[in-house]
Parts: C-alpha cells; sequence; structure tokens
C-alpha cells in the first residue's frame, strides 16, 4: 500500500550562524585595521659612478645649514645666524628665509623666472636647505626637523596659492600645483651623516 | 476568581533565527573589504614618532615596510636590545634592503609607483636609517615614507 507521502523535512541551519561568527572572529583577529600614516619624501637620484664628484657651487647666501647633533640639538646656520636654537622657531626662520621677502642680500637672491599661469615672478628658487644629522643622532630629532621644514613649504605655497588664486594649494588642479612647486621647489639637501666627535 | 485558568498545552512562540546568519555574513563581508590582512609578525618593537605634516598612504599593494627597532621582548634573551631591521619575516642586514626591494617590485603592475615605508623607533639612531635611505637610493626605490602617527 502506497503510503501518504512524507513532508521533506527541512535541513536544520542553526548552526550556519555559528559557523559564520567563527570566520568573523578568525578575520577580526588575523587583521588590522589601522590606517598607514607618514611623511612623504622623495630620495635623490643615486650618484652617477661615471660622473666625477661634480660639486656645485652654490654662493653661501642661498644655503641654510639645519645640522643635528648626537644629542638631538638644532643647529641653525646661515649668513645672518649661527647658533643653537629650539625646534619651534624652525619653521619661521626656514619660511623668512626660503621667502626673502625684503631681497636682503645676505638671504636667497632672487630672480625673474616666467612661470605657466602666473606669468613674471621674483623667485629664490636657488635656494637650498642642507639637513645634516650625526650617526647617532635620534632619528625623532630628525623627523621633527623634516616635519617642519615640509610645514614651512606648504604654508608657503598656501601662501602664494591664496595670493594668485584665492585658494588653498591642495585645492589647486594639477596643473596650477606645477606652477606653485615652481615657485617654491623643495630644495632639501641631506649630505651624508658627519662624524662628530666619533674617532674615524 | 476563576477568570484566568492556564491553557494546557500552549508552547512559547519561538523566534525566526533563520536570518541571522545572512546578518553575521554581511558584518563578516564588511570587515573583510576594509581591513588588510596582518602579512608579518613583528620581530621589533617600536613607537614611531609624531608629526603633523602627514599624508595617508594610499595604494597599499605598492607599499612595502621596513621595521626597525629593538627587538620585541620574547625575543630580547636571544638578540639582544640592539637596534634591529626587520624584512618580511626576519632580520636583516642594511645591504640586503636592495634585494628585498627588487622582489617585492616583481610582483607590482606600476614599478613607479612603489613606495617604501620606513617604520622606525623613535630612538633609533640616524645612522641606520641613513644606511637603509643610501641602499635604497642605490636602488631607485625613491618615493619612502616615513611611518608616523599624528600629533594633535
Amino acid at each position: 500500500m502506497a503510503k501518504k507521502k512524507k513532508k521533506m523535512p527541512g535541513l536544520n541551519t542553526s548552526s550556519t550562524a555559528d559557523i559564520s561568527f567563527m570566520l568573523l572572529i578568525f578575520f577580526l583577529v588575523t587583521t588590522s585595521m589601522d590606517t598607514d600614516m607618514g611623511l612623504s619624501r622623495r630620495l635623490p637620484n643615486p650618484p652617477d659612478p661615471d660622473q666625477e664628484d661634480a660639486q656645485v657651487d652654490i654662493k653661501s647666501r642661498n644655503i641654510m645649514y639645519v645640522r643635528l647633533n648626537s644629542a638631538g640639538q638644532l643647529w641653525i646656520k646661515d649668513e645672518t645666524f649661527n647658533d643653537y636654537v629650539d625646534i619651534s622657531i624652525l619653521r619661521q626662520r626656514a619660511k623668512d628665509f626660503i621667502k626673502n621677502e625684503q631681497n636682503f642680500s645676505k638671504w636667497p637672491e632672487k630672480h625673474v623666472k616666467v612661470i605657466d599661469h602666473m606669468g613674471r615672478c621674483f623667485v629664490t628658487d636657488k635656494h637650498v636647505i642642507s639637513v645634516q644629522t650625526a650617526r647617532d643622532t635620534p632619528y625623532f630629532a630628525y623627523f621633527q626637523v623634516q616635519n617642519e621644514l615640509v610645514a614651512a613649504y606648504s604654508e608657503l605655497r598656501d601662501e602664494i596659492s591664496k595670493e594668485k588664486f584665492g585658494r588653498l594649494y591642495e585645492s589647486l588642479d594639477e596643473d596650477l600645483k606645477a606652477a606653485v612647486r615652481q615657485y617654491y621647489p623643495q630644495n632639501i639637501s641631506e649630505a651624508e651623516p658627519k662624524k662628530y666627535g666619533v674617532a674615524q | 476568581m476563576a477568570g484566568f485558568k492556564r491553557k494546557e498545552g500552549r508552547e512559547m512562540v519561538e523566534m525566526n533565527t533563520s536570518s541571522l546568519p545572512d546578518l553575521i555574513f554581511t558584518i563578516l563581508f564588511f570587515f573583510m573589504m576594509v581591513t588588510t590582512m596582518r602579512e608579518v609578525t613583528l620581530k621589533v618593537k617600536f613607537v614611531v614618532p609624531q608629526g603633523t605634516e602627514l599624508t595617508k598612504l594610499e595604494k597599499k599593494s605598492a607599499v612595502s615596510f621596513i621595521y626597525v627597532g629593538p627587538p620585541t621582548d620574547q625575543l630580547r634573551a636571544q638578540m639582544g636590545s640592539g637596534t634591529r631591521i626587520q624584512l618580511n619575516d626576519r632580520y636583516a642586514e642594511p645591504r640586503e634592503v636592495m634585494d628585498f626591494v627588487a622582489s617585492e617590485r616583481k610582483g607590482m603592475v606600476n614599478e613607479g609607483d612603489q613606495v617604501i615605508s620606513i617604520k622606525a623607533d623613535q630612538h633609533t639612531h640616524m645612522g641606520y636609517i641613513t644606511d637603509i635611505k643610501e641602499v635604497l637610493r642605490k636602488s631607485w626605490a625613491l618615493k619612502i615614507n616615513y611611518s608616523a602617527s599624528r600629533r594633535n
């Protein structure tokens, strides 16, 4: 005799939640959610081995030396100044030096340069900021110096962007940004670390 | 009073949990999207310096990390407390950075986008950092990033 048709039993899915919970916990444990932040820099191209050590002569009025000794103390030297200073004044000094608003004869020379979108400008693009460290300078001191110098440049770029285009540097289009970068190029040079007071 | 007589055989209504797995799966997928796999086990400990002019690292796939700092507490007994450089899962010498850069570069779609992020302890001596930078220059990995946290 044919039995009455049985109802298909439903699959028991009560454990699916547990399984997916375990997967979730696995992913929570093995992944990291921290967003990585940092100070972006670009290294200079490697030295060309075929070329002689072509020491580019830079007029001394164009250079500002920023040195860090092994205790992390900061020393600034240009044609007008030569002393140990606190990190807090570095930004303003670097800005004044790069800008040379009064065309002061002991700060970087200014010359006329024609820049796209800006026309004839009076720029100090020959300036160099030379950062020198000792081998045992603490890294955070060096990092603070880099941070302050980058801050000085970005403040200067913001100023000129506001003056010429009425907007901050970050909100400009790429070609206007390039023009601003020509006005204030980042010339930070890093020499080989000096071995102050260390027997060679 | 005989007004409330308990009815016999009435069962508690069960909550329908059939959508619970779907819910959890949604959370799971969310986490899989927003997080990245931890690729290496850290063998050095470091506290990165603090700064204000920081940028976010974009294009995670183009970023390679170099860790610099003293060995972790578990490894200190064997390795001492001097500064070490970690590439992938092991300690390395500065000159090995060149091979590391080359091998990291292999899998990249656009080699010019390669960024090396230096995660160094803030009390590291600059000598190590300078050595690494010299090797990076020689291997044409010029875009670098000093890892840092935001200062308020």
